[in-house]
């Protein structure tokens, strides 16, 4: 039985671009996952080349043609099978891409500690968006499974949460070393991050003693993303206006309104407001009704004769 | 003595220099410091400004662009970028 996400959970999702599962895969799938992939003492590795080749040779992560349906990505009693069929993680899917995902890619990032890198430091991989410029309102979903407990010194994957609906090409914002908000993974083993297509990462430097594993896994929808999570908690005044600036008091933190206006640490005054209109268009894409607003952001800039 | 460029690179809020930063780099011509990605939570000034009261030379800044019709909702980089040097002598 599969556990469909909540429409605050889709709010948040089309406001930040992610959901995070901590420590949600049980432990026997993360410990088969390590030995499928064949994780070994890092003094057993000669070097990354090396440890990349053995696991690739080892044939447990598939090499599968993109446009494959995701359900038959990968094969079963296979951790990563087991893990998509979790019902929290088969119900995310369904809400985000739908009954059916094609598969895209998949890649285990290894990222290796400093003794591997001789007299280099170990350096975190630029911010960038994955693929290219994309401009469809359709999106993608990637999942990042992080196997294992990834403390603050294995540099964890960095992202700007609310970046998802910035129209860049891919590495062309390496420059921004820092931005205001930013997350740094640090979790529990067993933990999943969904993001959009669209949100800005790049991994960090694992200056520990160990060998960070990351599995990412980019899935596409073959239908119309439209009402697929569990809509049952949609307010019946969802689509009612509510007092602006003047406001009398504090909001509701779990309004959906409150939710696609709230601003991230790093928006620009002005942009913050564009931010805003344009995850309302997203929440009117994935409701398929092209009459809700929040705040009046839309309503005043549509009110045309 | 050399002298070295350092360039630091501030995003504020908005097109005003007493704006709050919301995003920001360094690169550092001596090779003294090595900065990356992700390797500060706090940004080094509070303003632009404060980033001049502490001797950095603004070269260069973002100009204000028109909105092309039909994409006046975009968004993309970050808007407001400022470009600031020290230059230092060096021994290295």
């Amino acid at each position: 039985m599969m556990r469909l996400l909540s429409s605050t959970d889709m709010a948040h999702f089309a406001a930040r671009g992610f959901l995070r599962f901590d420590g949600i895969v049980p432990a026997d799938i993360n410990q088969q996952f390590l030995d499928e992939v064949g994780d070994v003492p890092v003094d057993e590795i000669a070097s990354p080349a090396e440890h990349y080749a053995r696991v690739m040779a080892r044939g447990s992560i598939p090499v599968i043609p993109a446009g494959q349906p995701l359900k038959q990505a990968y094969p079963e009693g296979g951790a990563v099978h087991r893990m998509l069929c979790l019902p929290e993680v088969a119900g995310a899917i369904r809400s985000l891409v739908g009954d059916n995902p094609g598969f895209d890619h998949h890649f285990l990032h290894i990222t290796f500690p400093p003794a591997f890198y001789g007299d280099d430091m170990p350096r975190a991989q630029h911010t960038h968006q994955d693929s290219t410029i994309d401009p469809r309102s359709a999106f993608d979903i990637q999942i990042m499974y992080f196997p294992h407990e990834v403390t603050a010194d294995m540099g964890g994957t960095r992202f700007v949460p609310g970046s998802h609906l910035r129209r860049v090409s891919e590495a062309a914002i390496s420059r921004y070393q820092n931005i205001a908000g930013q997350q740094h993974v640090v979790c529990p083993a067993g933990t999943l991050l969904i993001m959009h297509m669209g949100i800005w990462h790049g991994g960090g430097a694992n200056t520990s003693h160990r060998v960070r594993y990351m599995f990412k896994i980019r899935m596409y929808p073959t239908q119309r993303q439209a009402r697929l999570w569990d809509i049952s908690d949609l307010p019946d005044e969802h689509f009612q206006q509510r007092p602006i600036f003047w406001t009398g008091g504090a909001r509701d933190p779990g309004d959906i309104h409150t939710i696609l206006t709230q601003p991230e640490p790093w928006f620009e005054m002005d942009t913050s407001r564009l931010e805003y209109i344009n995850r309302i268009r997203f929440w009117r894409y994935l409701l398929g009704d092209e009459q809700f607003d929040a705040d009046f952001w839309l309503t005043r800039i549509e009110n045309e004769f | 003595m050399k002298i070295r460029q350092q360039v630091m690179v501030l995003y504020l809020a908005s097109s005003a220099l007493d704006a709050p930063v919301v995003a920001w780099a360094f690169y550092d011509g001596t090779g003294k410091e090595h900065h990356m990605a992700g390797d500060q939570a706090m940004p080094p000034y509070k303003t632009g400004l404060h980033a001049l009261r502490d001797g950095w030379r603004l070269i260069q800044a973002s100009p204000l662009v028109s909105h092309e019709g039909g994409q006046e909702f975009r968004t993309d980089y970050l808007k407001y970028e400022f470009f600031f040097e020290k230059l230092v002598e060096t021994d290295q």
